[in-house]
């Protein structure tokens, strides 16, 4: 608390410090300073290489390939949850992409602006697939493990009252210990963030036999964030996200988008930006989501890359499907 | 033949020499037999030495397949890999450097000037940017090298630091003594961690937008802060160790209080103190991993980060033993050292 108080106070000196002019500083210095995490699969995290992947970090790579036409053009820097906030106010980083949850009071008192959501995280339940178990609320009188003193054990709480159901929970300090709980038998269902969950299970010998339950319990909606006070960089920021969706909506992707070089379709030739406009109007080049999409790739080819069916983690879309497939990922119109 | 009966004698002297000791004895090998006999069934029977992260989730014992995809990201973090010889040139140079340091007969000045021109070879060769090296920033510098430069920089500046603040807490002089007194109690009263969240996030609030200063270099003097209290302390319990009669016999030949420092007081105090000073080296030794909270990439990081690699979740014992044996080197060699030192001293008869 005493920290929340120190880093708002702070804050306030900056958001009025803070000046517009983030674009040009960028394309000055030639690079994004992007903040991540200091290593979660399937958002940030680095390979034997060093190279870093995931969601957050293609976020950062769409934005360099805006900017710069090249997704290499971005600094990565890691930083603990601590640091997160004071790193953006201070200028260390342009934008902060990393598994953070967009918050009333972080969108306020933080000095934060938040553009469109990146991933809908939210508090799962795991269990094992003997056991039968098909829905969240089949668990009454379940034993569930879960991590002492966080919002998850409370909203595990709140949600089997909620409910009128049966709760024995068996805490533990640590996640890994959670796990391994889990693993050998001490309770019937884990539970922590539905990525969590899904990292937890491809630790383990046969990922088949545990199954993630369809209920969500608690909103944890993933966006990348920007400092107060530079709407330009902001609106940069929001409609890279969102051009990853369009293109996904309008079925173009890294591989098919030369196709559409000779398209009549107004909105691809919009987005390719055969019509121009939209590159002007955000500081751009005209052709910067073909960029994004022919060098990082729509939002579904990097979901499924970093935590979709093409990596170990597997999970499903759920709600991070197009609105029109079942989800609730929806882009404004880009025109 | 009597070499057996020699260990038999020996075993029935110290092992079973009363029934208690036998019964301790008994229990003792049985749960190290268990216990080596688990390790060794971990470790080389069903580890799993060749093959991809899911032929090490199948079978049940150690992934050396990890240590092996992994171990220039733990040991090198984001440095470039096909810069990666820089940074083994730096620590081979510093290990030699230190080795041949470590010998009485090297103890002279121009060694201390070896140690500036490494200094200042390795940052360049970290760093780059002259003689055609291509940069490296310093945020991409990470690992095992990290860990070294934060321990041998922090040990070099706040051992001479700590004794200064020594001397001042017993200096004659009120301001100095007090202002002596106040940092080495005020430091000693929070922990590291709140010195090295104060460097990396208040200190950058109150620079001005986009002026940033280098982590590593908020991170180092936050633990030569940190180190030089608690090494003022252990150079004052060495002060007091020497009997008023070597002061008294400095004043009497007329010497003034840097000569008597110099010359007679602190080669006794340093010596008396060798054991808690290298407890110190090494106790800092293993807290630089606290820069983890800031997010720099020392030894103890990028084996953390390691972990998370989605392709590698989940193969947390090796890792650590892995980075376990690699501070046991460093620490055990320093405490050995220590020891030497202490026999060779005590042999001299320099104490008394």
């Amino acid at each position: 608390m005493r920290t929340n108080i120190l880093i708002s106070f702070s804050m306030l000196c900056f958001v009025f410090a803070a000046n517009a002019g983030t674009l040009d500083k960028i394309k000055k210095k030639g690079h994004v300073s992007c903040g991540v995490s200091q290593g979660l699969a399937g958002f940030s995290a680095p390979d034997g290489l060093g190279v870093w992947n995931g969601i957050d970090v293609d976020i950062c790579r769409a934005l360099a390939a805006a900017i710069f036409k090249d997704p290499k053009k971005v600094k990565f820097v890691s930083l603990s949850a601590q640091q997160r906030f004071t790193a953006l106010q201070s200028g260390e980083i342009d934008i902060l992409s990393r598994n953070t949850t967009n918050t009333l009071s972080r969108d306020t008192s933080l000095g934060l602006n938040f553009a469109p959501v990146i991933y809908y995280d939210g508090q799962g339940f795991m269990v094992r697939k003997k056991d039968g178990i098909k829905s969240a609320k089949d668990l009454s009188g379940a034993s569930v493990c879960t991590q002492q003193g966080t919002t998850t054990e409370l909203n595990l709480a709140d949600y089997f009252r909620a409910n009128r159901m049966k709760l024995k929970p068996v805490v533990f300090e640590s996640n890994d210990e959670v796990t391994q709980a889990f693993l050998k038998g001490r309770c019937d269902a884990l539970t922590t963030d539905a990525s969590g969950l899904a990292s937890e299970r491809s630790k383990v010998k046969n990922p088949n036999d545990y199954i993630i339950l369809p209920e969500i319990i608690s909103k944890e909606p993933l966006a990348p964030a920007v400092r107060h006070g530079d709407d330009k960089w902001l609106d940069v920021v929001t409609w890279t996200v969102n051009a990853l969706l369009t293109a996904e909506e309008l079925g173009i992707s890294s591989k098919n988008i030369d196709s559409f070089k000779k398209t009549r379709d107004p909105k691809i030739a919009r987005f390719i930006g055969k019509t121009i406009g939209n590159g002007k109007a955000l500081g751009l080049d005209e052709k910067w989501a073909y960029y994004i999409i022919k060098t990082v790739g729509n939002y579904s080819e990097i979901f499924e890359r970093h935590v979709g069916k093409d990596s170990p983690l597997k999970l499903e879309r759920g709600l991070n499907a197009l609105w029109n497939k079942g989800g609730i990922m929806y882009s404004s119109p880009m025109r | 033949m009597f070499k057996s009966k020699a260990l038999r004698t020996w075993c029935h002297k110290n092992l079973f020499n009363s029934k208690m000791n036998s019964f301790l004895s008994v229990v003792i090998v049985v749960i190290l037999f268990k216990f080596l006999s688990y390790f060794y069934a971990w470790f080389v029977t069903n580890a799993v030495w060749i093959g991809d992260a899911a032929a090490c989730r199948e079978a049940s014992g150690a992934c050396v397949v990890f240590i092996k995809e992994k171990y220039n990201f733990i040991l090198f973090g984001f440095y470039p890999r096909a810069e990666i010889y820089r940074p083994i040139l730096c620590i081979v140079l510093l290990l030699s450097l230190v080795i041949y340091s470590s010998y009485e007969k090297n103890w002279k000045k121009c060694t201390l000037i070896l140690w500036a021109l490494l200094f200042l070879v390795s940052t360049i060769l970290m760093g780059g940017g002259i003689f055609s090296l291509p940069i490296v920033e310093s945020d991409q510098w990470g690992g095992l090298p990290l860990t070294l430069i934060l321990s041998v920089v922090g040990i070099f500046v706040s051992y001479p630091l700590g004794i200064v603040l020594a001397l001042g807490r017993r200096s004659k002089m009120p301001i100095i003594r007090i202002f002596s007194t106040c940092y080495i109690e005020l430091i000693r009263g929070v922990p590291m961690i709140s010195l090295l969240f104060m460097s990396s996030v208040m200190f950058p609030l109150f620079l001005p937008e986009g002026v940033v200063i280098d982590k590593i270099i908020r991170a180092q003097i936050a633990i030569i802060m940190f180190v030089c209290a608690y090494m003022a302390e252990v150079v004052r319990g060495g002060l007091q160790a020497i009997p008023r009669g070597q002061y008294e016999a400095a004043e009497a030949l007329g010497l003034n209080y840097f000569q008597t420092m110099r010359l007679v007081i602190l080669p006794q105090a340093l010596k008396v103190v060798i054991p808690p000073t290298v407890n110190t080296v090494i106790g800092m030794f293993k807290d630089t991993s606290l820069v983890i909270i800031i997010a720099l990439f020392d030894l103890m990081s990028t084996m953390k980060t390691a972990l998370k690699d989605p392709e590698w979740l989940g193969f947390n014992v090796e890792g650590y033993i892995f980075i376990a044996l690699i501070y046991f080197m460093f620490c055990f060699s320093m405490g050995k050292y220590s020891r030497t030192l202490e026999k060779k001293f005590n042999r001299k008869g320099t104490l008394t």
